[in-house]
């Protein structure tokens, strides 16, 4: 009796925090669809549009190109992973199961740069780009993510992982280094890169700060801070602005609830840099 | 025969000395580009004051740290800083344990469970601010219109930063959630069929063996979460704006540096305020490190 009263508390308690959290997405979809005059309408307050308002779509597309917008982030999500995950791969390799002088040193590096804010290395990093003439580039939204000290701390682990002998093996058949790494470890740290690239992309796609920065122009810069400036713009057309952060993000939730194993998975494994 | 396994040895040890540095080069060179270079030179340029208009940068010395020392802004901004924290980490921690806990139960519905809470972590921050920024409403939001009440969420100086803080618990308890299963997967379950045959209910369970078992995870947890936190921006940026009167009372270090850095131009100043989060961070992170010994077991 009194385990079944903790069962029906325990389901009480998952279903209100589940309908918090639902609340704000479903508030934002049915506002995305409203008229401005119903969503200042209280009495009796809209909860549902009368007429959905699906012009609100080609509006917001109208004023934000949001097609540009989504090749901006994608290029940026997609060109970051592959260097991400190129290179620390190689060097997770190296520092996991290479000896070679200068490799503590060198490693300590990657932890420092882990621990260190990134703010601090913003004003440089910009500084750099536009002296090369590269903001309001994609190159400049790549920028900062080209390797990942991050990433290579997970592949570092993710070698350490395997057993020694599947190397030994490899060499006592004659294996040099960069064959046993292409063709006998890499392959089987599959699982870690997927991790890196699933950690890469979702914070590529949120990082605001970075890409108001290197490009504040609106055809050369991400979702995220298009829509910091559609806030600035919009700032009383509730439904428009509703539309947008709904145009923006609802690719990446039906691609999260796809794939939610890995990115849960992935997310844990990466864990704490979020 | 010795030699030549001498050789061999020697002829390995030079092979795994050139390869790897070959694999380490490309993520080197990217550090000490993006990373270390910048590091420094943020660092250095903290001892300057930024020049007007093509002017050169002067030197000023310990100038910066001085005004910074002096400047009420700066410490306001701190103390915005501290109260959301505060407020962010210990409340989404403690959310996120006792959800983790339930889920880690053989119940119904945990993948949905699991799904509907991590889903703010894949949506980006601008997006939920904008949400929570309708919700907020004072006249036509959702929340006020619901409770009846009249409440000024974003725009009274005494609430606005807590306000703000609700929203980085809503966003952030899920992935904190399924970093507390990860670790509660390794606790072995007798100890819990143990502690019921002792007689012990479901709440000292928690205190006296989750929580222990677990503390190196709630450890990490918390170092990163408060780390996390100090670097509030992107919430503060898209809900407050220039006439919001909170505005003081909600800027956060990592937005006065952004104002100072990008918006005014005043790099060196900017420059300044970010050494200050950093040494800041760097503090509460050797104080947690020392702090740990009392009350994380390892084994």
């Amino acid at each position: 009796m009194k385990k079944k009263i903790s069962t029906i508390v325990m389901y009480v308690v998952l279903a209100v925090v589940s309908f918090t959290m639902l609340v704000p997405f479903v508030w934002m979809f049915l506002t995305a669809f409203k008229t401005t005059a119903e969503t200042m309408q209280l009495d009796p307050f809209v909860i549902v549009p009368s007429v959905w308002q699906t012009q609100n779509f080609g509006n917001v597309i109208k004023a934000m190109d949001f097609v540009r917008l989504y090749a901006n982030t994608l290029g940026m999500m997609a060109l970051r992973i592959l260097f991400a995950v190129l290179t620390a791969t190689l060097s997770g390799y190296a520092f996991a199961r290479l000896e070679f002088k200068g490799k503590n040193i060198m490693f300590a590096l990657v932890l420092l740069q882990m621990m260190i804010p990134v703010q601090i290395f913003i004003i440089p990093q910009y500084v750099m780009v536009s002296k090369l003439h590269l903001t309001n580039t994609i190159f400049g939204l790549v920028f900062p993510g080209i390797v990942s000290a991050f990433g290579t701390f997970l592949l570092r682990q993710a070698y350490m992982q395997l057993p020694k002998d599947l190397e030994e093996a490899a060499r006592l058949d004659g294996c040099n280094i960069p064959k046993t790494f292409f063709y006998i470890m890499a392959p089987l740290t599959k699982s870690a890169m997927v991790a890196l690239g699933i950690f890469t992309a979702v914070f590529a796609y949120k990082d605001l700060m970075w890409s108001m920065i290197v490009c504040p122009d609106n055809r050369a810069t991400t979702l995220a801070s298009a829509l910091a400036k559609m806030n600035g713009q919009y700032s009383q057309k509730y439904p428009e602005l509703m539309m947008a952060a709904l145009i923006s993000c609802v690719p990446m939730i039906v691609i999260y609830i796809i794939f939610q194993k890995q990115f849960i998975e992935g997310i844990a494994t990466s864990g704490g840099k979020l | 025969m010795r030699t030549q396994e001498k050789k061999k040895i020697s002829s390995r040890q030079k092979s795994e000395f050139i390869w790897g540095w070959l694999f380490i080069l490309p993520t080197m060179l990217g550090l000490i580009v993006l990373n270390i270079y910048p590091m420094i030179d943020t660092i250095r340029q903290s001892f300057y004051k930024t020049g007007d208009f093509g002017k050169g940068n002067v030197f000023v010395g310990l100038d910066n740290y001085k005004k910074v020392l002096g400047d009420a802004e700066v410490w306001q901004a701190l103390w915005n800083t501290i109260k959301y924290a505060i407020v962010e980490v210990p409340l989404s921690l403690v959310i996120a344990l006792l959800l983790a806990v339930m889920l880690n139960k053989k119940i119904k519905g945990r993948d949905v469970f699991r799904t509907i809470f991590f889903l703010p972590m894949v949506v980006a921050p601008a997006a939920i601010a904008m949400v929570w920024k309708w919700l907020y409403n004072s006249n036509f939001g959702l929340i006020n219109n619901t409770f009846h009440i009249k409440v000024n969420w974003i725009s009274d100086p005494k609430i606005a930063i807590y306000s703000i803080a609700v929203i980085g618990i809503w966003s952030v308890i899920g992935y904190n959630m399924v970093l507390f299963l990860a670790g509660l997967q390794e606790v072995p379950r007798d100890y819990y069929e143990a502690a019921a045959l002792d007689g012990a209910n479901e709440w000292h369970q928690l205190i006296n063996i989750t929580v222990p078992l677990i503390s190196p995870t709630i450890f990490f947890v918390l170092v990163t979460r408060i780390i996390a936190a100090m670097q509030v921006f992107d919430l503060i940026y898209m809900l407050i704006d220039l006439n919001n009167p909170a505005w003081k009372k909600t800027e956060s270090l990592v937005f006065l540096f952004y104002k100072y850095s990008f918006e005014q131009s005043k790099k060196g100043y900017g420059a300044t305020v970010v050494v200050v989060l950093l040494m800041v961070i760097l503090l509460l992170t050797v104080v947690q490190l020392i702090g740990q010994k009392k009350w994380v077991h390892y084994d």
